[in-house]
């Protein structure tokens, strides 16, 4: 159990086609001891690369690695003392799933003993005793899944890494070993550093959500801090589903009130969020509102309510998404599964003003 | 008829049955002319597709006139040590090449393949310059020697495709359990490719076994000659082909091969596609 502290951390390596490619460009991030932390943004922005750096499979180019109190940097990933699972699981093949458990235990040289003793604790926590003595191309997706997790528990790591281990089961059984996963985490109470592309994943599992995008942090927080206090657009758009609707609009004053002004409609901003948006007026900026912030509403109000055109229903169960036209935008409301509305209708939604973002229109970062 | 049968039939039990015919054929040629006299092998009357009077004395008269046995443990004792050295000489190389990726592994690979397409015709004179410095002339040392030169490039090339379909994951996975390289290369290489080593291995050994040029240029007592070089050279005397004891000698040679691909035959296909199920 250790906290586990990036600073400055880059990785640059040359293409194929010689070219100079930054993998992941100053990452600074603390981790602490017993933290549940999620590296989440689209495919090449570098989450895998930092996690395979900290395991010791990637070189770093510039910048240091702790974990706990020892630079790691030039340690090979054999003496780092940590645990990584695999997207593939990388189970071994030609070996019985208790010598896959074993394996990493033989190579320290424990006694028989304490191995036997580790190897089937593990399996009872992970509910796999009956398969030990199996083969892996004779589990399920979900076994082998198990078997991987297995293999760094036995170990007692100071860090366990994850690399999107999910990604390769059904949906069900995804949300079946998040649960347990995080289950797991509670009961080893250990450092655990995943990797996902799945907003969802990343929501319900972290403790700290790392948003990447370009090799660069976008933002650290909270779950739900991102959620609602995202530091720009891209980590706006990344969390929360379905995405965050994204409108240009101008910031105008009519009646000493601030309003955004798009091409249908007109919101009013409130009156504690006007102070950071005094250099915007008359100018450009990017309105955000979740479809979850946008509701039918009963009738018109004034700075409140959107005219829209509904174009189509997409019917989830416990909600209705509606995608809509207002005026030259298209916006997606989420609404009550009662709601009775057919395509083509006009209709009016009530915006949440408590919850709008607001955008810069060149740098993307957050106004309100 | 069932309409799919017929389909199959014609265009993979008839064309497979010719190609089978067409293979076969030779064999079975060699395998009648061994058990026939000479008396019979001479008469064009007869029909030449069947033994008529079966004798065993082409293969007595193998044993008696020749020195058959010790040519089976020369060319033995030379393709399983050429064998061993070029397995492990490539299974090092193979590995280098494909996971440790240093600066230049590319051309390397690429170099050692372009080695194996130099044909020996070419070789043998400048190896026997070489041989005969190393006083190894007519050594059957000389062969196990020279036989590497080709056998190693191309194990190599076997290897490398197959090393490469093993999920470099696993290895890292190891090397995160706590092994180091050399261990990595053991406990997790060698026992997922052993289908590939079989077939390498099975190759170079037929492949040396078969071997005749270099087995004619390097080697001329008659006690140290290999199979392939010792029925060709003693039992055609002049223009006169002893077919009995040739052929009875070619069947013989040829069942040790057999026996190898017959018993490494699974392991063999699998090691060709390179295959790793999981």
């Amino acid at each position: 159990m250790a906290k586990v502290i990036l600073e400055n951390v880059s990785k640059h390596y040359v293409s194929k086609q010689s070219r100079d490619v930054i993998a992941v460009k100053d990452f600074n991030l603390e981790i602490e001891d017993k933290e549940f932390v999620v590296f989440v943004g689209p495919s090449g922005c570098g989450k895998t690369t930092t996690l395979r750096m900290i395991a010791g499979l990637e070189e770093i180019t510039h910048g240091k690695i702790y974990i706990g109190d020892r630079l790691i940097n030039r340690i090979p990933a054999k003496d780092r003392d940590i645990a990584m699972v695999f997207q593939n699981y990388a189970l071994y093949p030609h070996m019985t799933v208790y010598k896959n458990l074993s394996f990493s235990l033989e190579m320290r040289k424990l006694s028989k003993q304490e191995i036997d003793q580790r190897v089937r604790e593990a399996a009872e926590l992970l509910e796999i005793s009956e398969l030990l003595e199996r083969k892996p191309k004779q589990l399920s997706g979900g076994q082998r899944q198990r078997v991987a997790v297995g293999r760094t528990i036995v170990r007692k790591p100071q860090v366990f890494l994850f690399d999107e281990p999910l990604s390769n089961l059904d949906a069900k059984l995804r949300v079946q070993m998040r649960g347990e996963l995080k289950k797991l985490h509670e009961r080893l109470s250990s450092t655990i550093i995943y990797v996902t592309h799945d907003q969802i994943e990343a929501m319900t599992m972290g403790s700290v959500i790392v948003v990447m995008k370009d090799g660069l942090i976008q933002q650290v927080g909270k779950p739900l801090d991102l959620y609602f206090h995202p530091i720009n657009k891209f980590v706006a758009g990344f969390i929360g589903s379905p995405t965050m609707n994204f409108v240009e609009t101008k910031l105008i004053v009519s009646d000493n009130q601030l309003y955004v002004e798009a091409d249908g409609f007109k919101l009013r901003v409130l009156e504690e969020k006007t102070p950071n948006l005094q250099g915007h007026i008359n100018k450009k900026v990017i309105l955000g509102i979740r479809p979850q912030d946008l509701s039918m509403a009963p009738a018109q109000i004034e700075g409140e309510t959107i005219p829209a055109f509904v174009e189509i229903i997409e019917p989830i169960g416990n909600e209705i998404y509606l995608d809509v036209k207002s005026g030259r935008d298209s916006l997606i409301a989420s609404v009550e599964p009662k709601t009775k509305v057919i395509p083509r209708q006009n209709i009016l939604l009530q915006a949440n003003l408590e919850n709008i973002h607001l955008f810069d229109i060149e740098t993307e970062k957050a106004l309100l | 008829m069932h309409e799919g049968f017929r389909i199959r039939l014609f265009r993979f039990y008839i064309p497979l049955a010719f190609f089978l015919i067409f293979l076969l054929f030779p064999f079975y040629w060699m395998f009648i002319t061994a058990f026939k006299s000479d008396a019979e092998l001479y008469n064009l009357k007869l029909n030449p597709f069947i033994i008529h009077d079966f004798t065993i004395h082409n293969a007595i008269r193998l044993f008696k006139e020749t020195l058959f046995v010790r040519w089976m443990y020369n060319t033995f004792f030379i393709a399983i040590l050429s064998t061993v050295v070029s397995l492990t000489a490539s299974l090092l190389a193979a590995y280098g090449i494909q996971r440790l990726r240093f600066k230049g592994s590319g051309p390397i690979g690429i170099g050692i393949f372009f080695s194996y397409l130099i044909p020996p015709t070419i070789l043998f004179i400048p190896l026997a310059a070489i041989i005969f410095k190393l006083r190894l002339w007519d050594s059957l040392w000389s062969l196990v020697l020279v036989y590497p030169t080709f056998l190693i490039p191309f194990c190599t090339w076997l290897l490398m495709g197959y090393f490469k379909s093993i999920p470099k994951e696993m290895e890292e996975c190891a090397m995160i359990d706590g092994a180091s390289r050399i261990r990595v290369f053991w406990k997790i290489i060698i026992p997922l490719s052993l289908p590939g080593i079989f077939s390498c291995g099975i190759f170079a050994f037929t492949l040396s076994w078969n071997e005749y040029l270099y087995a004619l240029a390097f080697i001329s007592s008659t006690p140290s000659k290999t199979v392939p070089v010792g029925l060709v050279t003693e039992l055609v005397r002049g223009d006169v082909y002893h077919w009995g004891p040739l052929m009875a000698g070619a069947l013989l040679a040829s069942v040790p091969v057999a026996l190898v691909y017959s018993f490494f035959v699974e392991h063999y296909v699998a090691g060709l596609t390179g295959a790793l199920k999981e």
